[in-house]
């Protein structure tokens, strides 16, 4: 059963791009996460809050928030990891328009997905026998460490170059060419590597690391871009790109 | 020339000029300490330096090196820091690599020539 | 709404920002430097007279400093390239430590041999 230890006093972001926080006041729970408390702002004390999830178990990524600075999954955040004095600030996703309150939109990321040619490029038809793709080579090896991305924005949001470079493809994009580059099943790779060597590409780069300090899938979209690096050098000197 | 091989190329450009002055800056750290022990003249640089070809050769590497590698990390910083981007840009890396090798082999002449 | 220091706090961003600004400060110093040791074409005297100028206790602190921005900027490209060439690996993220220390330890040889 739980009981109030304490009040949270929670500053949540109202409006859009030019709106401001608004102080709440929570109840505060044993084993409480961060949605929990959106929710509960939601449910009782102002109902015109719009905020998105789905799951609420860590799986879809649809929650995912700007708390106390950081992007994370707030279905997974549990408030004793994150609170600071019994405060907290919960705003949208950073580095995406914002809708309203604590929903941003994400057309920008998944159109980042698709520029990167994110696409599988089949070669066979059902009429031919089964790719065989042993799971230890070094490739597909590759391509399983970063295959695990379900598009939930964290990394994009945390990402310096994106704030700076508002065309750079981001972590996400450049994460599924990768992995994709490493299909041998693909047909459109050297497509690929042509559509994001380009001018907001993966050599815009820096290492900050962001991305994988924050990815909740524990990816790391730096080792990826770093291949893309390395797979896009080999081909401009061979005269391939 | 597409955005994705200049790009491409600039970064191997930007890499490959790393890996030189990489061995370059720790040769030049070295001598640096080394020589700057007990006080620094300027007869005492010229006397180890006038007429060695070896040095005249490792730091005409060392001015090319950098005068490919500053421009490419200043490229990347106009262009985040100072939303600088298009031929502009690309015109005045070209015209500060060119500065930084006449300087720097105007000078390299000076010391070993 | 951009990325505040809340988002900034690990190491590795740490690590972009010391290379970052000691490339910048080094590409503003670059040009200095060409032109001092340029003056040797003048002759010894005008080289001579360059480094008396530089003897003071200030040109000295800022030479030191310079050692140190030369050397962290060499520790954190050492560590970009490791990063970038070699196989991905979790200790890869202790290499901004390394080139801390690395930095650190030129500094200090340079200050002990002034």
């Amino acid at each position: 059963m739980a009981r109030p230890l304490t009040a949270l006093e929670v500053d949540i972001w109202r409006g859009d791009a030019s709106g401001a926080f608004r102080r709440y006041q929570v109840p505060r729970r044993d084993s409480q996460t961060v949605l929990d408390v959106v929710t509960h702002v939601q449910r009782h004390l102002d109902a015109t809050l719009a905020y998105r999830f789905a799951c609420r178990v860590g799986m879809c990524g649809s929650c995912a928030m700007t708390v106390n600075g950081v992007a994370r999954w707030t279905c997974r955040t549990h408030i004793s990891k994150v609170v600071l004095e019994d405060r907290l600030e919960i705003a949208p996703l950073r580095n995406l328009p914002v809708i309203r309150d604590l929903a941003c939109d994400m057309r920008e990321f998944f159109d980042k997905g698709a520029k990167a040619h994110g696409r599988f490029a089949p070669t066979r038809t059902r009429r031919e026998d089964f790719a065989a793709v042993p799971p230890q080579t070094p490739q597909r090896r590759a391509a399983d460490a970063a295959i695990e991305c379900i598009g939930c924005g964290v990394c994009y949001a945390s990402c310096d170059v994106v704030a700076w470079n508002p065309d750079y493809l981001g972590p996400a994009a450049l994460n599924r060419a990768w992995a994709l580059e490493n299909d041998v099943r693909d047909a459109g790779r050297i497509e690929r590597l042509r559509a994001v060597a380009g001018d907001a590409g993966c050599h815009a780069c820096h290492t900050h690391l962001s991305c994988t300090e924050r990815c909740p899938k524990q990816l790391s979209p730096t080792a990826s871009i770093a291949g893309l690096k390395r797979a896009t050098a080999l081909a401009a000197l061979k005269g391939k790109l | 020339m597409t955005p994705a091989r200049r790009e491409t190329l600039l970064w191997v450009a930007q890499r490959a000029s790393a890996a030189v002055l990489a061995l370059c800056v720790v040769v030049h750290l070295v001598t640096v300490i080394v020589a700057v022990r007990g006080g620094l003249s300027a007869a005492e640089i010229l006397s180890r330096t006038r007429g060695s070809t070896g040095w005249l050769a490792f730091y005409s590497l060392f001015v090319l090196a950098v005068s490919v590698h500053a421009p490419i990390g200043l490229r990347a910083v106009a262009l985040e820091w100072l939303g600088w981007r298009g031929a502009s840009r690309d015109w005045t890396m070209l015209a500060i690599a060119s500065a930084l090798a006449l300087a720097g082999l105007r000078a390299v002449f000076a010391v070993f020539l | 709404m951009n990325a505040d220091w809340r988002a900034r706090r690990h190491p590795a961003w740490w690590a972009f920002l010391v290379h970052r600004l000691s490339g910048l400060a080094l590409a503003l110093f670059l040009p200095l430097h060409f032109w001092a040791l340029g003056r040797a074409l003048e002759g010894e005297a005008a080289l001579e007279s360059f480094l008396r100028w530089t003897d003071t206790p200030l040109v000295k602190f800022a030479e030191w400093g310079l050692v140190l921005l030369l050397a962290s900027h060499l520790g954190g490209g050492v560590r970009l390239l490791a990063l970038e060439f070699l196989p991905w690996r979790n200790w890869q993220k202790s290499l901004a430590a390394c080139a801390a220390a690395l930095a650190l330890a030129a500094g200090l040889a340079f200050a002990l041999a002034l």
